[in-house]
C-alpha cells in the first residue's frame, strides 16, 4: 500500500512539510548506516559485550520523535542506538560508547546498553526489560509535580509487556494521569519467542483498557502515521488527560543480539518486510512522487550520512581505552 | 565415555533428571524451541515436549512465583532465569516465599524448585550479564547456594540439587560453559550438596575458590609450586550449607589461606570463610585470611573487565604475601 493512502488526517492538509519529510528521511539513513557500521564493527570484535540493531524500526522512533520538543523525555531499552541519534546526540559519542572508549557517552562504562544524555532529555538505554517503564511513568511524574508542560516518551517491547510493573506502571499513570506516552515497539519477537507464543492476547494497544488508557495501534514502517499517531497521543498527555498507548507494529531485521540462531523465523518473512515494508524505502518513494528529492538527491544525502558515520566509527576506534581507574568513579560521590 | 563442556554436561543432567522423574518441569525465557541462551536446554523441547519444557513470557516475577506454586504440588521444577542480573525481578518470590515455605508449613509444604542461572564474567559482557551475586543468596537461611567448576561437577550437583527437597539456587559460571572438556557418565550418579571439593593437596596454604575462580586457583597452584610454593586447592562448590570442616582441616595442616571470588570484596563469601576459620581455625593460623577479590564496583565493560576480575597472578602474589607474613 502506498503510504500516502493511508493517511488517517484530511486529505486537503498536509502531512508533513517538504523539509521534514527530507529530514525525517535523512534521520532513518543515519540510524541505517550507524547500525550496520555497529554491526560491522561488532562483526571485528571491536564491540564487546551486547549490541542490539534497530535495522527495521527506524520509522518510530523518527516518527515520534517528530511530534516532540527537545524539552520532552525520552526513556527505552537496551535497543537504544536509534533512539539516541534521534534525540540529537552525538554519533561520534555513541559509537565510542559501543567500543567502550573514553570518548564514549558513558565514558566507557555504559556499553551498548547503558547511555545517558541529561542535555537530549534522554534519560537512558536499560538492559532490563520493562524495568523502563516505571522509571519513563516516574519522570512523567516530575514534570507534573514541577508544573512543565512536558511528555515522556517511554519505549519498551512486545516482549516486555508481560512485565507485572508494566502493569503498575500504567494504573499509576492512569490513577494520577501522568503526562507519559507508551510505545510499545512490537517487532514480533521477544528474544526467540513470537508473540503468539508468549502473549494470551497479542493486540498490545488494548493492554492498557482495563486501566481506561486509551490506545492505538499504528503501522510503524510509516514514519508519517507513526508522526500523526504520536501528535495524538502527546496531545491527549500534555493536556492533562493522562497516559496514552501507541502499539508500533514494527519488526526488526537482524537477529536478537549480534549472536542470535535464527530458528524462530525464516529467510522469507525477513525479505518480505524488507522488500515489501521498508520504512526508508517507502518515504524515498513518497520524496519521488511528490517531487520533493530525485534519486540523485537522496545519493548525496546519502554519502552525507556515510560521511558521518565513518567518522563516528573512526573516532570510536581510535578515542582511547578508559583509565583503569575509572572502576572506581561515580559509585558514589567521594567524600 | 564421552569429554563433554560444562554446558553440555548440565543438558544432559536435566535430560536425565526429565527421563528418571516426570514431575521434573523445566521453564524460562527461550529455553525450549531457542534451546536458551547458551544452548544448555537445546533439544529438550523436542525430546520431551511442551508441557515439560515451557517457553515463558518475560515475567521474572510471575515465573519465579508459579514455580513456588508448582512446588508446593511436588512437582519439581526447574527455573532457567537468562543471566544472575535477571533474577532481581523474581528475588521477592525466591527470598520471600521459595526459601520460606519449609519454615512457615513447618514441613508439611517444601519448595523442590531449583533456580539455575548463568553467572560471572570473563564473557565481554556488561553488569547484569557478568555478576556474582551468591553472597546475597547465601545470606537467605532456606535456600542452598551451589555453583560448579567443571562438567562432572555440574552433572552430579544438578543432579542433587534437583533431587533435593529445598530450593536450590544454582549458578552456573558462563566462562566455564564451554572453557575444557572433562569426561562425563550418564549415570544418574548425584554429587553430594553439603561437601566441598580438594582439588589439589599441598602443605604450605590452601587456596579457596568456586566457579571460574577455581581454575584461577589452580593455575596459581601450578605457578607457585615452581616457586617452591605447595598450594592446596578447595573447590567450595555449595556454599550453602558450608563444609567448612574440610576447610578447616586444610588450613589446620597448611596454617595459611587464601579466598578467591569474583564478586565484589566487601561482604563478599570470602568474608564467611574468614570468619569461619577465625572461629575454628585461629590457632593453626600462621598468617592473616587474605581475600583476592572483584573490586566494590559496577561489574564493567569488556575493556576494564581484566582489571576487574581476579586472576592466577593475583592469587599467587596473595599467596607468596601470606608465605613470607611474620
Ligand atoms: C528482566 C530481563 N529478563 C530477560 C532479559 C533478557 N532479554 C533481553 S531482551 C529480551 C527480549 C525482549 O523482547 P522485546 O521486549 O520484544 O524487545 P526487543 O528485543 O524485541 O526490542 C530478553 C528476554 C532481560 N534483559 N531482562
Ligand atoms: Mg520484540
Amino acid at each position: 500500500m502506498a503510504i500516502a493512502a493511508k493517511r488517517k488526517g484530511k486529505a486537503d492538509e498536509p502531512d508533513a512539510a517538504p523539509a521534514d519529510l527530507l529530514r525525517y528521511y535523512r534521520e532513518m539513513l543515519l540510524i541505517r548506516r550507524f547500525e550496520e557500521k555497529a554491526g560491522q564493527m561488532y562483526g571485528m570484535g571491536l564491540i564487546g559485550g551486547f549490541c542490539h540493531l534497530y535495522i527495521g524500526q527506524e520509522a518510530v522512533v523518527v516518527g515520534m520523535q517528530a511530534a516532540i520538543t527537545p524539552q520532552d523525555a525520552v526513556i527505552t531499552s537496551y535497543r537504544d542506538h536509534g533512539h539516541m541519534l534521534a534525540c540529537g546526540m552525538d554519533p561520534a559519542g555513541v559509537m565510542a560508547e559501543l567500543t567502550g572508549r573514553r570518548g564514549g557517552y558513558s565514558r566507557g562504562k555504559g556499553g551498548s546498553m547503558h547511555m545517558f544524555s541529561k542535555e537530549k532529555n534522554f534519560y537512558g538505554g536499560h538492559g532490563i526489560v520493562a524495568a523502563q517503564v516505571p522509571i519513563g511513568t516516574g519522570l512523567a511524574f516530575g514534570f507534573k509535580y514541577r508544573g512543565q508542560p512536558n511528555v515522556c516518551l517511554t519505549y519498551f517491547g512486545d516482549g516486555a509487556v508481560n512485565q507485572g510493573q508494566v502493569y503498575e506502571s500504567f494504573n499509576m499513570a492512569q490513577l494520577w494521569k501522568l503526562p507519559v506516552v507508551y510505545i510499545i515497539e512490537n517487532n514480533k519477537y521477544g528474544m526467540g519467542t513470537s508473540v503468539e507464543r508468549a502473549s494470551a492476547t497479542t493486540e498490545f494497544h488494548q493492554r492498557g483498557a482495563a486501566h481506561g488508557i486509551p490506545g492505538e495501534a499504528v503501522d510503524g514502517m510509516d514514519v508519517l502515521a507513526v508522526k500523526e499517531a504520536g501528535e495524538r497521543a502527546v496531545a491527549h498527555a500534555r493536556t492533562g488527560k493522562g497516559p496514552y498507548i501507541l502499539e508500533m507494529k514494527t519488526y526488526r531485521y537482524r537477529g536478537h543480539s549480534m549472536s542470535d540462531p535464527a530458528k524462530y523465523r525464516s529467510k522469507e518473512e525477513v525479505e518480505r518486510m524488507r522488500t515489501q515494508h521498508d520504512p526508508i524505502e517507502q518515504l524515498a518513494k513518497v520524496l519521488g512522487e511528490r517531487g520533493i528529492a530525485d534519486e540523485a538527491t537522496l545519493k548525496k544525502l546519502d554519502r552525507e550520512v556515510k560521511d558521518i558515520v565513518s567518522a563516528a566509527a573512526e573516532f570510536a576506534q581510535n578515542s582511547p581505552e578508559p583509565d583503569p581507574a575509572e572502576l572506581f568513579t561515580d559509585v558514589l560521590l567521594e567524600a | 565415555m564421552t569429554a563433554l563442556p560444562m554446558v553440555e554436561a548440565i543438558r544432559l543432567a536435566l535430560g536425565r533428571a526429565m527421563e528418571d522423574d516426570p514431575d521434573v518441569v523445566l521453564l524460562g525465557e527461550d529455553v525450549g524451541l531457542d534451546g536458551g541462551v547458551f544452548r544448555a536446554t537445546d533439544g529438550l523441547f523436542k525430546r520431551f515436549g511442551e508441557q515439560r519444557v515451557l517457553d515463558t513470557p518475560l515475567s521474572e516475577a510471575g515465573i519465579a512465583g508459579l514455580a513456588v506454586g508448582l512446588a508446593a504440588q511436588g512437582l519439581r521444577p526447574v527455573l532457567e532465569i537468562q543471566f544472575t542480573g535477571f533474577i532481581y525481578p523474581a528475588l521477592d518470590q525466591i527470598v520471600n516465599h521459595a526459601s520460606r515455605l519449609r519454615t512457615r508449613t513447618r514441613g508439611r509444604l517444601t519448595c523442590p524448585m531449583v533456580v539455575r542461572s548463568p553467572c560471572g564474567g570473563g564473557i565481554r559482557a556488561v553488569e547484569h550479564h557478568s555478576e556474582s551475586p551468591e553472597a546475597m543468596f547465601a545470606h537467605v537461611p532456606g535456600l542452598r547456594v551451589v555453583i560448579p567448576s567443571s562438567a562432572r561437577r555440574a552433572y552430579g550437583l544438578l543432579l542433587a540439587a534437583i533431587r533435593d527437597p529445598d530450593p536450590v539456587v544454582f549458578l552456573e559460571p558462563t566462562k566455564l560453559y564451554r572453557l575444557s572438556k572433562e569426561e562425563v557418565e550418564d549415570d544418574g550418579t548425584a554429587l553430594p550438596l553439603d561437601r566441598c571439593f580438594v582439588l589439589r593437596e599441598g602443605r604450605d596454604v590452601t587456596i579457596v575458590a568456586w566457579g571460574a575462580m577455581v581454575h584461577e586457583a589452580l593455575d596459581a597452584a601450578t605457578r607457585l609450586a615452581a616457586a617452591g610454593v605447595s598450594a592446596e586447592v578447595i573447590d567450595v562448590a555449595t556454599l550453602k550449607p558450608l563444609d567448612a570442616g574440610t576447610i578447616v582441616a586444610s588450613v589446620a595442616k597448611t596454617g595459611r589461606c587464601v579466598v578467591a571470588h569474583e564478586a565484589p570484596l566487601t561482604a563478599g563469601y570470602g568474608a564467611e570463610v574468614a570468619a569461619r576459620l577465625a572461629e575454628h581455625a585461629l590457632l593453626n593460623l600462621i598468617a592473616p585470611v587474605v581475600r583476592v577479590a572483584g573490586w566494590d564496583t559496577v561489574m564493567p565493560l569488556p575493556r576494564l573487565e581484566h582489571h576487574y576480575l581476579p586472576n592466577a597472578a593475583r592469587i599467587a602474589a596473595a599467596a607468596r604475601k601470606v608465605m613470607t607474613f611474620r
